[in-house]
């Protein structure tokens, strides 16, 4: 299965995505299912799926504390210590996991092998690289915001905080584009920076050799699940309006546990709705779940605290010679090598019966 | 003297990055590509340990010999792994392929082979766990990224696992943490339930269980290595230290690898423990023994599982119980510290038996290592030289302009960087460190690690030192640097070749020879050379130039 099966079987679902809500409200009408019924379905999911998986990792114990350490240990008060990077307790610990998850720490920390043959001799060089980072912090925090920009719907007064996370993000953007004729609403920078970071994070993922060839149609569809929810929902603000009101409404039933579908909702809502849903039901069951994983991970998430701090293997706790046969006893040792050792006057504990007379000088 | 049977540098660095464009890895049958493997283990190495499967084998055969029921063997191995280690689980869930670390192995920048990619060789396991565990997988096989088990599977799985030194430095760039190393680990622990370990790991496994090292020396011969080396000692110092072996009572167990007690160079590092015992000893009536049935620091039982790791290093605590010492020295080793950092008090702690390690010569109470109750030589030292208790002329390392090479276990395992700095510039007047990229944290690997040190996979060492090799070469050029230190005695064997490969004009020491240089002794003889027999600057032209 090369890149283009994956992409190309991925597309394929994407599509089917796209056309069942299509025909499924466009064609057939079916309102409750796709307004009420899909949505709670895929927010169960979600929740029950998203609960079993963690669950399910915390029920795999930890034995062994193996934090990844990323700077000098603790040892003398006389060396700076890198509380962060190579934490010592929960302080550093919970900073680590913070930069790790809020800012993308590790992911930082990225550059790109820049391998040339210089008079035919290697050349192994490392080149800035912080695009994929970027990318990354760009396309998370704008999900983020517009998820939260989408609480407007959910809430009657609208939050503050709503409020503001929309003048901001429309901010910059606002009277950018007084088109005469088009009565286009302010522009959200995060709508773009959304698609933009999207697409090209899907670009990268063809364009660079490796990434390509490790790539699977799983590493696609949420990809073009995403860039269908970007597409709906910019289309719906800023092209086909739909009926905001209804919307709200729409919205606020489902969240008051009273759901009832207005008339007149376009299509394109329910596309996009539906879209949200699959992705929302699907994240459990893929690699989106790394939003929950990060903070189990064992290399991130432990302090380097072994040294001084006893660590317990919940299904190991006791040593290897208290199992029988598992080591290989120095009364062993000593019964296989006891002569060659009496001769090279190493000390032993047992004397052989008949060499007493040789007795090697022995103990203090 | 060049390794053999591996192509010269200008031909084994036409390295292609780019894996092809329309391959598929799933359908990509292994090829085993001499000097890229190592020899199966021999049956009496794993009976030798009570191990599974035990028969000769070689990687190349048609028949490997397993049991009836290795699937079998294998999935319950991995299910059992999956509810015991969290990592384990989490790992083979969360990549989603970013590719973040695609380029950070070294035996990816050496080979190009894409699957040692750490995300690919990942992903090789990953496909098996998908089939057999995972509903998407188990549905949609090859769409969801999942693989039967086959035989060619497993032996794609082998080769990758043995070609990976869990050297951890993809983890540092992946953005979840996720491990490669981890990943190896325990994929070798399956490999071992069909008796598929390499003989170079095995073997060491064996001997380090009878005879305490992994050469197998015995203890006679192993004293007799030692008093050797203090005969060396005598030579050029004219003093001739008096270790003492398996005393009871002493104060301090010292335990070290056995590498530096036969390998050059290791031995050289070995002689700079010795003086410096002797000399604290003659200074401050310092009471240490070496141990001939804990004789290894090193751990090879790591490279074949968690419990082999458990049982050989149980030794070192179960002679410092026996001979009633207060605390444990151990040497300079790179996944021996590991092991000793993140993993022994959790196998065979607590040591309760032992005392909370207070240095005898300066009273520094080691805090840090209170648990564990085992100190680094090299933080020992560095305490040493902080309190002035030793005296130097770090003038006779003058013919040396240094580099450090920070060893992955240490550095990625431990956050052991300020230390051995600290020690080298109070012993050495010309250290130059390696680009930043190359060095502490980021660090890259000898190429040899995890049991790859071997003779027959040549020359994938060669290309996974590339990366460390051409950082050398680069303030060897840059500087002058003509030795590099390292603390770790798999580096001490291994990279001698690798520089021999690609930068001959740079050799390698470990941190205590250098020590053992600078160390004066009152009544020493007049030093004229290094402990390898070099002049010092200046001593070979006695002909009235001012020292
Ligand atoms: S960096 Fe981590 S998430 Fe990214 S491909 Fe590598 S292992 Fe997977
Ligand atoms: S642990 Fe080291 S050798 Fe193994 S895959 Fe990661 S970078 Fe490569």
């Amino acid at each position: 299965m090369n890149f283009l099966v994956g992409l190309i079987f991925s597309a394929i679902v994407a599509i089917v995505v796209l056309l069942v809500p299509w025909i499924g409200v466009g064609v057939l009408h079916l309102y409750t299912i796709f307004g009420i019924v899909v949505p709670y379905l895929a927010i169960l999911i979600f929740l029950i799926g998203m609960i079993l998986r963690v669950i399910d990792w915390g029920r795999s114990p930890v034995p062994f504390r193996i934090p990844t350490t990323a700077g000098q240990q603790w040892s003398f008060p006389w060396i700076k210590h890198s509380w962060i990077e190579n934490p010592k307790d929960s302080k550093g610990v919970i900073v680590r996991m913070a930069l790790e998850v809020l800012c993308f720490r590790s992911l930082f920390r990225n550059v790109r092998l820049e391998y040339r043959r210089i008079e035919n001799l290697p050349k192994v060089a490392f080149e800035w690289e912080k695009w994929l980072w970027m990318a990354a912090i760009a396309f998370h925090y704008s999900f983020l915001v517009i998820f939260l920009r989408h609480f407007r719907f959910f809430t009657n007064p609208i939050p503050s905080f709503v409020k503001i996370i929309e003048k901001l993000d429309g901010f910059f953007q606002a009277g950018v584009l007084p088109i005469p004729g088009l009565t286009i609403p302010e522009v959200y920078i995060t709508d773009l920076l959304l698609l933009a970071a999207v697409t090209y994070l899907l670009l990268r993922r063809l364009y660079i050799p490796q990434v390509r060839y490790v790539s699977l149609p799983s590493d696609y569809f949420p990809l073009f699940l995403i860039l269908g929810i970007g597409t709906t929902g910019v289309l719906m603000r800023y092209f086909l309006r739909v009926d905001v009101t209804k919307v709200k409404e729409l919205a606020f039933g489902l969240f008051k546990f009273h759901p009832h579908v207005p008339d007149g909702i376009g299509t394109i809502f329910f596309i996009h709705l539906f879209f949200v849903c699959t992705l929302i039901a699907y994240i459990p069951f893929s690699k989106i779940c790394h939003m929950a994983g990060i903070f189990l991970s064992p290399t991130r998430n432990l302090s380097n605290n072994s040294r001084f701090k006893r660590h317990i293997n919940p299904w190991d706790n006791k040593p290897a010679w208290e199992y029988p046969g598992m080591v290989h006893t120095y009364e062993e040792y000593e019964e296989e090598f006891r002569d060659v050792m009496i001769e090279a006057g190493i000390p032993v504990e047992k004397m052989p019966e008949k060499k007493e007379e040789e007795k090697p000088e022995q103990e203090q | 003297m060049r390794p053999k049977n591996v192509p010269e540098p200008e031909e084994l660095s036409k390295i292609d990055h780019k894996p092809p464009l329309f391959e598929s890895w799933m359908d990509k049958k292994p090829e085993f590509k001499p000097g890229f493997y190592c020899y199966g283990a021999k049956a009496k190495n794993i009976a030798a340990v009570g191990m599974p499967n035990p028969r000769d084998w070689s990687p190349t055969d048609e028949d490997w010999k397993l049991p009836e029921n290795w699937k079998e063997i294998f999935l319950n191995g991995m299910k059992e792994r999956l509810e015991k280690y969290r990592s384990f689980k989490l790992f083979m869930d969360i990549c989603v392929r970013c590719g973040a670390c695609a380029d950070k192995c070294h035996y990816f920048i050496g080979s190009g082979d894409p699957k040692n990619m750490p995300v690919l060789r990942a992903e090789l396991l990953r496909s098996v766990y998908r089939k057999y565990f995972t509903t998407g997988g188990k549905l949609f096989g090859k769409l969801a990224g999942a693989r039967e088990l086959t035989f060619d599977v497993l032996k794609e799985i082998w080769y990758y696992l043995y070609q990976c030194s869990e050297c951890r430095r993809c983890s540092l760039f992946c953005p979840y943490g996720i491990d490669t190393a981890e990943i190896t680990i325990l994929g070798r622990e399956l490999t071992n339930l069909l008796g598929l370990n390499t003989d170079w790991i095995q073997a060491s496994v064996a001997n380090c269980y009878r005879t305490g090292n992994h050469i197998g020396l015995q203890p006679h011969a192993y004293k007799d290595m030692i008093e050797f080396l203090c005969d060396e000692c005598e030579e050029v110092t004219g003093i001739r230290p008096q270790p003492q072996f398996n005393k009871k009572g002493a104060e301090i167990l010292f335990v070290t690898p056995s590498g530096d007690v036969f390998a050059d160079p290791g031995t050289y590092t070995c002689m700079g423990y010795l003086l410096l015992f002797h000399y604290l000893q003659e200074e401050y009536g310092f009471d240490i023994t070496w141990s001939t049935y804990a004789s290894e620091g090193g751990n090879f039982g790591y490279f074949t599982s968690h419990e082999m790791a458990k049982r050989l290093h149980a030794k070192i605590y179960m002679e410092a119980k026996r001979l009633g010492v207060k605390w444990i020295l151990g040497g300079e080793c790179g996944h021996m510290w590991r092991l000793l950092n993140q993993y022994i008090d959790t196998f065979n702690g607590p040591p309760d038996y032992l005392e909370e390690p207070v240095s005898p010569i300066t009273g520094t109470k080691f805090e840090h290592a209170k648990g564990h109750k085992i100190v680094h030589i090299v933080e020992f030292t560095a305490d040493l030289i902080r309190h002035n208790k030793l005296k130097l002329d770090p003038s006779r390392n003058d013919h040396l302009v240094l580099t450090f090479h920070d060893s992955c276990n240490p550095a990625r395992g431990m956050g052991f960087f300020e230390e051995p700095r600290y020690v080298i510039k109070s012993v050495c007047r010309n250290f130059y460190e390696m680009p930043s990229n190359t060095i502490r944290e980021q660090t890259f690997c000898c190429g040899s690690g995890a049991g790859l040190n071997a003779g027959e996979n040549m020359e994938l060492r060669m290309r996974g030192g590339l990366p460390r090799a051409n950082a050398v070469k680069y303030v060897h050029e840059k500087y002058g640097v003509n030795m590099m230190a390292c603390i770790c005695a798999i580096d001490r064997a291994a990279l001698p070749v690798l520089m021999q490969y690609w930068v001959p004009e740079v050799d390698i020491t470990g941190v205590h020879e250098l020590v053992g240089n600078a160390l004066v002794f009152k009544n020493e003889k007049k030093r004229t050379t290094d402990l390898r027999g070099n002049p010092f600057v200046g001593a070979e032209e006695e002909q009235g130039d001012a020292v």
